[in-house]
Parts: C-alpha cells; structure tokens; sequence
C-alpha cells in the first residue's frame, strides 16, 4: 500500500512521516506541493511544519497549492487523509474539516508529550485503537486552540467526530479538550499532536502513534 | 489609480492572544488607560479603478484568501 506525504515549503515532519509509513509495512511517497499529480497513491498524508513560513494564517496558502486539488478531491471521494498539526490546519482551511486552529491561549510555543484519549476508534486512521483507549505521543506548536462555533462543536460531539481529546492538561485552549477531529465519513483525520515521532521506542516517548499509520494501511488492505 | 483597504479582525468572541499580549504590555509602559485591545491585519490593495465589479472581486478575495471566516470578520473600504 503506497501513502503519499506531501511536502510544502516549510514542511518539517515529512520525512518522519514517511519513515513513520514505512516502519508501519507501508510504501511512502513523497508528494510535491507544486504538482497536480497524487502519483497514484492509496492515501495523503499532510505533515507538521510551517508551510509558506505559516504567513498569512497557518495553513491558509498551502491551501491553494497545486496538490490541494487533487488531495481535496480524492479526500471528498474517500481516500484516508491524515492532517498532522500544520497538515490539521490545512485540513481546516481546506474546509475538509470544520473549525480553525488559533494561536494558543497562553501565548507560548508547546512541546511536550501529550496524553490523548481515542474518542472514535472508528475512522481510517484509528481502528487499530480501542475508543477509550489513552495513548501518549508529542505535542509541538505555536498554533493549536480548536475552536469552532457551538453549533459545530455540538455536531462533531453528536455525530461522534471527536477523534481524540486531550486528558489531563488541555495544552493549548481547544474548545471542549479537542485534539483531533474527523469528516463525517471518517477518511479525512486531522489532529494537532505527532504520532510520526511515536513510533519507536529509541526515539520519543514510545510507540503509541504507529497505530495511525497501521490502521490506514488494514483500512486500505480491507478495501482492496 | 485608487487603494482598496481590506481590515480584517478576530470575531469578537474568538479569544485573541496576540492583543492580550499587547494589553498587557501597557500597564508596565505606564499606559493604565486602556480596557481592551484586539489585533487585526490591514491589507493594501492597489488596483486601476475602485468600480463596483472590482469591489465585489476584492470581497471574493477577502473572504477567501485574506481571512478565514470561521474565526475572523473582515470591512472592504476604498481608501479616500
């Protein structure tokens, strides 16, 4: 199963990313922002940085890179796309996924190992979770407040599109402790902490985040 | 020639850290006055004529590019 990264200028996190997919059993790809072309991949995954040096708004040129079309059409037509923390905003400006992503309430940049809560083990990028279960991987950023008006935050509750929550500290002043939420067919996930740098045990606090990408690469081996 | 002036705020009920920032710096220059203060972004738009289709082009702009409207609000004006 091929999954595609994409690298935008400023992107960080994207050969973590690859190597993420690779250690899960998966053949990474690397994407280019400035092509309209996918390469035939099974799915996208959007990495953390600081795309086009996140002027403007985080994530708010990336959006209009050439690769956004055809990521935004193939994530409308339900291949699994993973936006991880800028690859999140992207998602958001893309209006692939409801809310924004604002500067942190206590003003100061964040990095830390961060413990989550799987709310939906449901999407195609967590069912080799178990809803409930709590997993701890890094949190970085400048720019990680969910926020979203009530109505929206009431749906994403309702609906179950919660994915992951923040447990015992809330880092950055998301609304509701949200760390990561989901479209309403459960293919396009985005969150603002990093499973790629949880993915063995010599390097960061363990090996909770190689879940994401082994569930993207079942969910692909079951559709095929 | 003419200038069309985009301002482009947080919503007010959007938390806005970067004005917080700002408020709070003024107590310590010795300026107690002031209540509140919110940053925005001021955007300068050159274009050949402020006509009507060229107002509603730059609206589209705003509203696209220049601010994200889940958190933020934004005035078109053509500058006198």
């Amino acid at each position: 199963m091929r999954i595609g990264v994409v690298t935008f200028p400023g992107s960080l996190d994207d050969v973590d990313a690859r190597r993420a997919v690779r250690l899960a059993g998966g053949e990474p790809v690397a994407l280019w922002h400035g092509d309209h072309d996918l390469q035939g991949v099974d799915a996208v995954i959007l990495p953390g940085g600081f795309s086009y040096g996140d002027y403007l708004r985080c994530g708010a040129i990336a959006r209009f890179a050439p690769v956004m079309t055809e990521v935004v059409e193939a994530a409308r037509g339900g291949m699994p796309v993973l936006g991880i923390c800028n690859g999140f905003q992207i998602l958001c400006e893309s209006h692939l996924l409801p809310g924004a992503l604002i500067r942190n309430d206590h003003r100061t940049f964040i990095c830390r190992d961060q413990v989550l809560r799987v709310e939906n083990a449901g999407t195609a990028w967590t069912s080799d979770y178990e809803t409930g279960q709590q997993i701890t991987i890094p949190l970085k950023n400048g720019e990680g407040g969910f926020v979203a008006d009530a109505e929206t935050l009431d749906r994403l509750e309702g609906e179950g599109r919660i994915v992951f929550r923040y447990v015992d500290v809330n880092p950055n002043g998301s609304a509701r402790d949200i760390a990561g939420i989901t479209n309403e067919r459960g293919n396009v996930v985005g969150l603002m902490p990093h499973p790629e740098h949880a993915i063995e045990d010599l390097c960061g606090p363990g090996t909770d985040g190689l879940g994401f990408f082994t569930s993207a690469l079942a969910a692909l081996a079951q559709a095929s | 020639m003419a200038r069309v002036i985009v301002d482009v705020m947080p919503k007010p009920e959007i938390l806005d850290p970067q004005g917080k920032a700002v408020h709070g710096a003024l107590p310590r220059l010795g300026f107690d006055g002031i209540t509140d203060v919110r940053q925005g972004k001021r955007f300068e738009l050159e274009v050949d004529e402020a006509d009507d289709a060229t107002l509603a082009e730059i609206r589209q702009i705003a509203e696209t590019l220049l601010s994200n409207p889940v958190i933020e609000d934004f005035t078109v004006r053509v500058d006198a």
